[in-house]
Formats: structure tokens, C-alpha cells, sequence
């Protein structure tokens, strides 16, 4: 079974930080994490996104193209990146979820994946 | 097979419904935990037990019944799969292999805990568990459950519908939780028992008592707690749960007079509470503490057994419900417990204590909370506030929605 993991957090702390000593703990979080899931053979794929602020959101309404500039929902906190994981059960895919370095501060949404 | 859970349920009246229940959440636990489908799973046993009811008059009923009923479930639940061109899930060959299995098997495995735990799964609602429960694990009508809780029937069955398609489409895990996650998943299992045995009560103060369809809901609620310590019994808190649903049980009768007043706690007529769930629950909490690991439903439990020991000696251990208080709200802090705490200092005279922890509650939290204007009220009036205690009463009258408990209220400023 496949979900989809989307990573939701607010911009300051989905931003990689600056700090040289920082940065280097913040990718090495998310390294260790993808390499856990890599090595648990879990992971199918997955990305982190840029920042919400390079967002641009488009509608077609009576044929015309409607462009707005920023994400879809102007919320305080944003889709920072997913992962699409193999899991047995929706239990499984929670205690992935639980682990990634953006639980603590932020909110993981897990939805199954309709494969074709 | 046919052995009740615990002593709890000896007592129920209706014994033929209750073994009929009893299989019925059995056969219907099995088949979804193979089949991992709630929904289907239900429709295939509605299935054989209409054939069962069709044939078995005439036929005479078989040696093993389960068995029967499990295999024409079964060839329900193929049929269909097989409709659905399913036929190449892992369920449907998992199925297909064990083919041979029901027809003499002399027992069906017990996975009403697993099916219970789903239906309490942190990603199931927490207010439609009670409801899924009762009537996957019990097979109780959706109807009874949308009336008690309130809401129309359709709107209840697409709740439950919704539920049971999450259970299958997001795939929840069909097996006990592991050892590290267990307390809290449990705890979620008692609450939602917990949650539908207070809708039986429910039925208790909104004088649906002659109807007798909704109290069913506290025996059914008794069932599933029997039904959970009986196949958890090393666990504590079932045992808790348990002895605290048969010691508000004890006390249903004194409730209300023979005319449908309202009677408060302190009143009741010790003659009219029920020595053998007072017995029984005693005896639960007392194998419970054994255990050395106390929880909130054991200490909500050791609380009503405070309240009734009245039955025994004419007296409430007031500093014991005190300290009891304190224990459950340092455990599991909610504003029942901080409300009745408060109530509980007043009662040994501590009054100044009682006024300021009723202030340090939330006031969003108590707006519309009933009884925390009645506890109000009661230490206003017991200070000798006039004023507060008239103000806070009829904000209590006004938030009562039983017309004995309004009843009640308005007699005593009456007086």
C-alpha cells in the first residue's frame, strides 16, 4: 500500500537555516531520514519543495486562465515536501511520519496513494 | 465456545440475545480481520444469517452453528470479491487456501480486541468509536446508537459508513497494538465504552427509561468492558473501567423517586443501591490495584467506590475523594474531575480552596459546562455569597437540559 507523506510546517521552520552549524544538523536530519527509509526499502520517492513564496496558482474559469501568485491555501503553515512511501498498513506509514524531523514543530498529512 | 466474559454479564436478563450477540461479534471480528473490510464483512454474515434463519427450521440446526455460518459468510464474501474481480487480493487467496478451516474447526479465534482497537484507531473520529463499536462488535441497530447520540439515522449510517471505508481504503492495522503503544490505545478502547455507557445515562436523566431502548446502551457498554478485561486480563484500567460502570450501576434505581423526582447523590437511599454490582466492582478495582499500576479509570473507579461506601457505615471519606482528585487530575486533567474536586474541598470545608480552583479553570472551557455553574452555585451558597450564588444557579437552571435535574435546581432556590 502507498501514502503519500506531505509535510506541512510554517515558512521559519521549513526554511533551511543559514547558520553553517545549523544547516549542517537541519540536512542531516533529513538525510538520515530518507536513508532510513531507503535502507527499510520503504521509499518510492519524494522531494522537498521551495519556498511557498515561489507558489503560483492557476484556475481556468469560462476558458479564461486565472494566475495568482503565492500557494493554493494562504495558510500559516505550507506544503514543504513529500514523500511517497510502501507500507503495509496506514500504522506503519504513521510511525514514518512520527520520525521525520518536521514532527515535532510541524503537521505530517498521510493520504493512500489510488494506484493505477 | 458460548462461556460469558466475565460475572458482569451473568446477570443480563436477556440470555439468547446475548449468546446470538456474542457469536455474532465473533464471526463478524474474524471475517473482517481476514478480509480487512468491516463493511463487507458484516454484509456477508447478515447474509448467512438470513439463510440460517431461512433453513435452519426446517433442517434442524447444524452441530457446530459458528462454523456454518462462517463458511456460507465466506462463500458471501468470494462471491462478491469475485464480482469485483478481486480475486487476486491476497485476501481473497488467504481465503481461498484456508478453504478447508471452518468446516470442522471446532472454535473461531477471538479477534474482537483487534476489531475493537480498529474501531478506537487514532485515525477513526473519536466521536463515532462508541458508535462503530457497538454496532460492528456488537451488531447493534445504527438507529439506536443516532437516537442516543441525538443525530438522525441517515446521518449516523454515513458516519459509520464513512468509518468503515476509511478502515479499509487507508488501511488500518487489524492486530493488538505493540507493547510500547498499548496504554494509550487502550485507553482509547475504555473511552469510547466509557462514552457509550454515558449515553445510556443519558437515557437515565432524559426520563427515557420506560422506552428501555437507550438504557440498553449501558449493558451493552457493560458487555464490551466485561468483553475487554476478559481478553485483556492482565490489563488494569479494563478492570477499572469496568468496576467504575458497576458502581454507577449500583446507584441507578436510587436516582429518581417512584414519581420521577430527581434525587442527588448525598440523598439517595443507600437501601436502593445494588449490593452485587457494589460487590462485583469492589471486587474488579481490588484485583486492578494488585497490578501496581494505577491509570484514570481506576481512580475514577476508587472514587465511586468512595461515594459508596455510604451503603456500609452512613459516611463519605470526603479527604480520601479529595486526594483521589488530586491523584486523577496530576494522571489526566480534565474539567469533570477539576470541577468535582473543587466540589469535594467544599465538602471538607474547605471553601476558600474550593472558590479559587473553580477560578482557575478556563473560562472558555465552562461556559456551557452545566456542572460546573451547579458546583458554583453550591460554594457561593455555602460562602454566603447571596448574589453569586443566585446569579450562578440560574445560569446553571438555564444550562440543564433534563427537565427533573431543572426540576430539582428550581426547588432549591425555592426553599
Amino acid at each position: 500500500m502507498q501514502y503519500m507523506l506531505m509535510f506541512y510546517n510554517t515558512l521559519e521552520n521549513q526554511t533551511p537555516p543559514t547558520d553553517p552549524v545549523k544547516m549542517q544538523a537541519y540536512f542531516g536530519a533529513w538525510g538520515a531520514y530518507m536513508g532510513a527509509m531507503k535502507s527499510a526499502g520503504v521509499m518510492l520517492n519524494g522531494d522537498g519543495l521551495q519556498a511557498p513564496s515561489t507558489a503560483t496558482t492557476l484556475r481556468v474559469r469560462d476558458g479564461k486562465r486565472q494566475v495568482q501568485d503565492g500557494p493554493f491555501a494562504d495558510s500559516k503553515e505550507q506544503l514543504g515536501g513529500y514523500f511517497v512511501i510502501n507500507v503495509p498498513t496506514l500504522d506503519d506509514a504513521l510511525e514514518w511520519a512520527a520520525r521525520s524531523p518536521t514532527a515535532p514543530t510541524g503537521a505530517i498529512e498521510v493520504r493512500p496513494v489510488i494506484v493505477m | 465456545m458460548h462461556t460469558s466474559p466475565a460475572p458482569a454479564l451473568q446477570s443480563a436478563p436477556a440470555s439468547a440475545e446475548r449468546a446470538a450477540r456474542e457469536s455474532y461479534g465473533r464471526l463478524v471480528a474474524w471475517l473482517a480481520y481476514q478480509w480487512r473490510d468491516v463493511a463487507a464483512a458484516q454484509d456477508a454474515m447478515g447474509e448467512a444469517l438470513a439463510k440460517a434463519l431461512a433453513l435452519w427450521p426446517v433442517q434442524g440446526v447444524p452441530g457446530n452453528p459458528d462454523a456454518w455460518l462462517l463458511s456460507v459468510a465466506k462463500r458471501e464474501l468470494l462471491q462478491a470479491a469475485r464480482s469485483q474481480r478481486q480475486r487476486a487480493s491476497p485476501e481473497v487467496q488467504a481465503l481461498l487456501t484456508d478453504e478447508a478451516f471452518y468446516e470442522d474447526a471446532p472454535a473461531v479465534p477471538d479477534a474482537r480486541l483487534k476489531l475493537l482497537f480498529v474501531c478506537a484507531h487514532p485515525a477513526i473520529d473519536a466521536s463515532i468509536r462508541p458508535a462503530l463499536m457497538l454496532q460492528t462488535v456488537l451488531g447493534l441497530d445504527a438507529q439506536v446508537v443516532a437516537q442516543a447520540m441525538l443525530t438522525s439515522p441517515s446521518a449516523m449510517a454515513q458516519r459509520l459508513v464513512r468509518a468503515k471505508q476509511k478502515i479499509r481504503d487507508a488501511r488500518l492495522r487489524f492486530e493488538e497494538p505493540d507493547a510500547d503503544e498499548l496504554p494509550a490505545r487502550l485507553h482509547a478502547v475504555l473511552e469510547a465504552i466509557y462514552a457509550a455507557y454515558g449515553l445510556g445515562w443519558d437515557a437515565v436523566d432524559g426520563g427515557d427509561e420506560t422506552d428501555g431502548q437507550f438504557c440498553g446502551l449501558r449493558s451493552e457498554a457493560l458487555f464490551l468492558g466485561a468483553l475487554v478485561s476478559h481478553l485483556l486480563p492482565d490489563a488494569p484500567e479494563a478492570m477499572g473501567l469496568l468496576a467504575l460502570m458497576l458502581f454507577c450501576e449500583s446507584r441507578v434505581n436510587a436516582r429518581y423517586t417512584s414519581t420521577g423526582d430527581f434525587v442527588p447523590l448525598a440523598e439517595q437511599d443507600t437501601q436502593l443501591w445494588d449490593a452485587n454490582a457494589i460487590r462485583q466492582a469492589e471486587a474488579l478495582l481490588h484485583r486492578a490495584a494488585q497490578k501496581n499500576n494505577t491509570g484514570p479509570f481506576q481512580l475514577e473507579a476508587a472514587i465511586q467506590s468512595a461515594h459508596c461506601q455510604r451503603f456500609y457505615n452512613a459516611n463519605t471519606p470526603w479527604h480520601g475523594i479529595v486526594q483521589l482528585y488530586e491523584n486523577l487530575l496530576q494522571l489526566a486533567p480534565n474539567v469533570g474531575a477539576q470541577v468535582a474536586h473543587a466540589v469535594a474541598c467544599a465538602q471538607v470545608g474547605d471553601l476558600a480552596k474550593a472558590h479559587s480552583l473553580l477560578s482557575q479553570i478556563d473560562p472558555q472551557r465552562i461556559k456551557s459546562y452545566q456542572a460546573y455553574w451547579v458546583a458554583k452555585a453550591y460554594i457561593e451558597q455555602k460562602l454566603g455569597d447571596k448574589d453569586q450564588h443566585a446569579a450562578s444557579i440560574h445560569i446553571a437552571i438555564g444550562l440543564t437540559s433534563t427537565p427533573a435535574i431543572r426540576k430539582y435546581l428550581l426547588h432549591t432556590i425555592s426553599v
